[in-house]
C-alpha cells in the first residue's frame, strides 16, 4: 500500500500532464492549472522541510561538538537572524534584512566566492594545463582563439578574431551542444515514462 | 647556487600568480582605457528586437541570478531597464531566484533617478520571487496573476494598473530572461518558448553562452547578451557605457594574462622535461 498509492498518484498525474498538453479544452486546462499550483506549493513546502532539516542536523552537530561544530553555530545564527529580521521587519529596501544582511553581508561574500574562481583558473592554467597530446593542443588552440575573440583586445590584434569565434560557437559548439541536449532530453523522456509506469521506483526511497 | 630561470618559473609559488591576477584585473578597473566595443550578432539582434517594439508595449524581465553573479548580470539588468524606459516601454519583472528581487529593486532605484517620470504600478512593477521553478514558468503561461497574486511589496496584482488585462505570456511583446543557470533561460526555452510562442531574449552568464548558442541558432532565442562582454557591447549600443563596459577592459587583460600563463607554464614544463630527458 505504501508503494502502490504513490505509484498510482504519479501514474494518474503524469499521464494527465502529458494528455493536457495535447488537449486544448478549457476544462482540461483548468485542471492542469490546479496541478501546477499544487506543484508550486509542494516546492515551497520542500523549502520549509529543507530549513527544518538544516536546523536539526546543524543543531545536533553543534551540541555534540562534532567536527567543525563552531561553523554550525554560524549557520544557525545567520539563519535565525535573517529569517526573524525578514519576517518581522520586511525585506524591502531600507530594512535591516535588505540593507545590512543582503547587501552588506551576503552580496560581498557571494561575490568573493565567485570571484575567487578567477585566481584558481589562472593558477590551474599555469600549473596544470599541459599540451601533452594533439587533443590538448586542439583544446589549447580553441581556448586561445575564443578567449581572444570574445574580448575587444582580440579585435585590436586581428579584426577577424570575432568571426572565427562565431564560427566555433555556431558550428562545432552548436553541433556538440545539440547532441548533448537531444541525448539528455531522450534520457529525461525515458526516465519520466519509466517512473509513470512504475518501472523506476528509486524515488520512493528504500532499497527496491 | 642560483636556480636556472625556467626552473624558478616551473616551481613558482601560486601566491605570485594570485597577486599578478589581482594587479592585472584591478588596474583596468581603476584606470579604464575604454577599449573600442563592436556589437556581435546576438547582441545586435537583442538590441534591434527591443528597438523594434512600439511605444507603450509591455515586456517581461525574468531576473534569475544571485549575488554571486551580480558582477556579470546586474549590469545587464540596469542596461535592459534603461533601454526599456528610454523607448517608453512598460515592464513587469519576475524572479525565479529567491535572492534576485533586491537587485531588481536596486536597478529600479537607479532608473527612478535617471527617468523621474516613470511611475511604479503604471510603467513598471516588480512581482518578486516565486518558488516552483518549471511549474511557475508553465503557470505564468496559463494564468500569470495566479502564479503571482501579489507584487514584491505585497499589493494584490489586481489593483496594479499595469497588470490590468495581463493574462499570460501573450500579453507581452518580449520576455527577457537574465539568467545564470537553473532555473533560467534553458527552462524558459524548454517549457514555455515553443508552447506559448514567446519572443524570448536572454542576458546570459558567459559560462552558459555555449549551451544557449544552440537555442539561439535554432531561433528559439531571438537575441542574446553574451556575458559581460555582450553587456558592454549592449551598453555601447544604447549609448550608456557603465558597469559592463568598464569590466570589459579588465576582462580583456584577464584573458590575455591567462593565455600568457598557459604559454609560459607549458614552455617551463617543456624545458624542464627536455632537460630531464637529456640528463637520463
Amino acid at each position: 500500500m505504501k508503494r502502490t498509492v504513490p505509484i498510482a498518484i504519479l501514474f494518474i498525474s503524469g499521464l494527465f500532464m502529458i494528455v493536457q498538453y495535447l488537449v486544448p479544452h478549457y476544462r482540461v486546462n483548468d485542471a492542469a492549472g490546479v496541478i501546477q499550483q499544487w506543484a508550486i506549493i509542494i516546492t515551497a513546502a520542500a523549502t520549509v522541510l529543507g530549513v527544518a532539516n538544516l536546523i536539526r542536523v546543524s543543531l545536533d552537530q553543534a551540541l555534540t561538538k562534532k567536527q567543525d561544530w563552531m561553523y554550525k553555530w554560524v549557520i544557525l545564527v545567520a539563519l535565525v537572524v535573517t529569517a526573524v529580521s525578514g519576517i518581522f521587519w520586511g525585506v524591502e529596501p531600507g530594512t535591516f534584512c535588505n540593507d545590512m544582511i543582503y547587501f552588506n553581508f551576503y552580496t560581498p561574500m557571494a561575490s568573493t566566492m565567485y570571484a575567487s574562481l578567477a585566481f584558481f583558473i589562472a593558477s590551474a592554467a599555469f600549473r596544470a594545463f599541459r599540451v601533452r597530446s594533439w587533443q590538448a593542443w586542439l583544446l589549447a588552440l580553441t581556448a586561445v582563439i575564443v578567449m581572444l575573440g570574445r574580448v575587444p583586445f582580440g579585435r585590436l590584434l586581428w579584426g577577424d578574431f570575432p568571426s572565427l569565434v562565431d564560427w566555433i560557437m555556431n558550428v562545432p559548439n552548436t553541433v556538440a551542444q545539440r547532441a548533448i541536449l537531444i541525448g539528455a532530453a531522450m534520457g529525461a523522456v525515458s526516465t519520466g515514462l519509466k517512473m509513470i509506469f512504475g518501472i523506476e521506483r528509486s524515488w520512493l526511497g528504500g532499497s527496491e | 647556487m642560483k636556480k636556472p630561470f625556467w626552473e624558478v618559473i616551473s616551481t613558482l609559488d601560486k601566491r605570485w600568480i594570485f597577486l599578478s591576477v589581482f594587479i592585472v584585473i584591478t588596474l583596468p578597473i581603476l584606470f579604464p582605457i575604454n577599449l573600442p566595443l563592436k556589437a556581435s550578432e546576438p547582441v545586435k539582434k537583442f538590441y534591434e528586437n527591443i528597438e523594434s517594439l512600439p511605444e507603450g508595449s509591455l515586456v517581461m524581465i525574468s531576473d534569475d541570478y544571485d549575488p554571486g553573479s551580480k558582477a556579470e548580470l546586474y549590469p545587464m539588468t540596469e542596461s535592459v531597464m534603461y533601454h526599456i524606459f528610454k523607448k517608453k516601454l512598460r515592464v513587469v519583472i519576475v524572479s525565479l531566484y529567491a535572492s534576485s528581487p533586491p537587485m531588481t529593486e536596486r536597478a529600479l532605484n537607479v532608473m527612478r533617478t535617471l527617468f523621474p517620470n516613470i511611475k511604479e504600478g503604471v510603467d513598471y512593477v516588480n512581482l518578486g520571487y516565486k518558488d516552483g521553478r518549471e511549474a511557475t514558468i508553465v503557470e505564468m503561461g496559463r494564468a500569470l496573476q495566479k502564479a503571482f497574486p501579489t507584487d514584491f511589496r505585497g499589493n494584490p496584482v489586481g489593483n496594479i494598473p499595469i497588470m490590468k488585462g495581463v493574462e499570460n505570456y501573450n500579453s507581452f511583446k518580449a520576455l527577457i530572461s537574465i539568467s545564470v543557470g537553473y532555473p533560467g533561460t534553458k527552462e524558459y526555452v524548454q517549457y514555455a518558448q515553443g508552447r506559448f510562442n514567446i519572443n524570448l531574449l536572454t542576458g546570459a552568464a558567459a559560462v552558459s553562452v555555449p549551451e544557449y548558442s544552440a537555442y539561439y541558432n535554432a531561433g528559439q532565442i531571438k537575441g542574446m547578451l553574451t556575458g559581460i562582454t555582450g553587456a558592454g557591447e549592449y551598453e555601447d549600443l544604447i549609448g550608456r557605457r557603465a558597469l559592463a563596459a568598464k569590466a570589459t577592459d579588465a576582462l580583456s587583460f584577464g584573458h590575455v594574462f591567462i593565455i600568457f600563463l598557459i604559454l609560459i607554464g607549458n614552455v617551463a614544463w617543456f624545458t624542464q622535461r627536455h632537460k630531464g630527458a637529456s640528463h637520463e
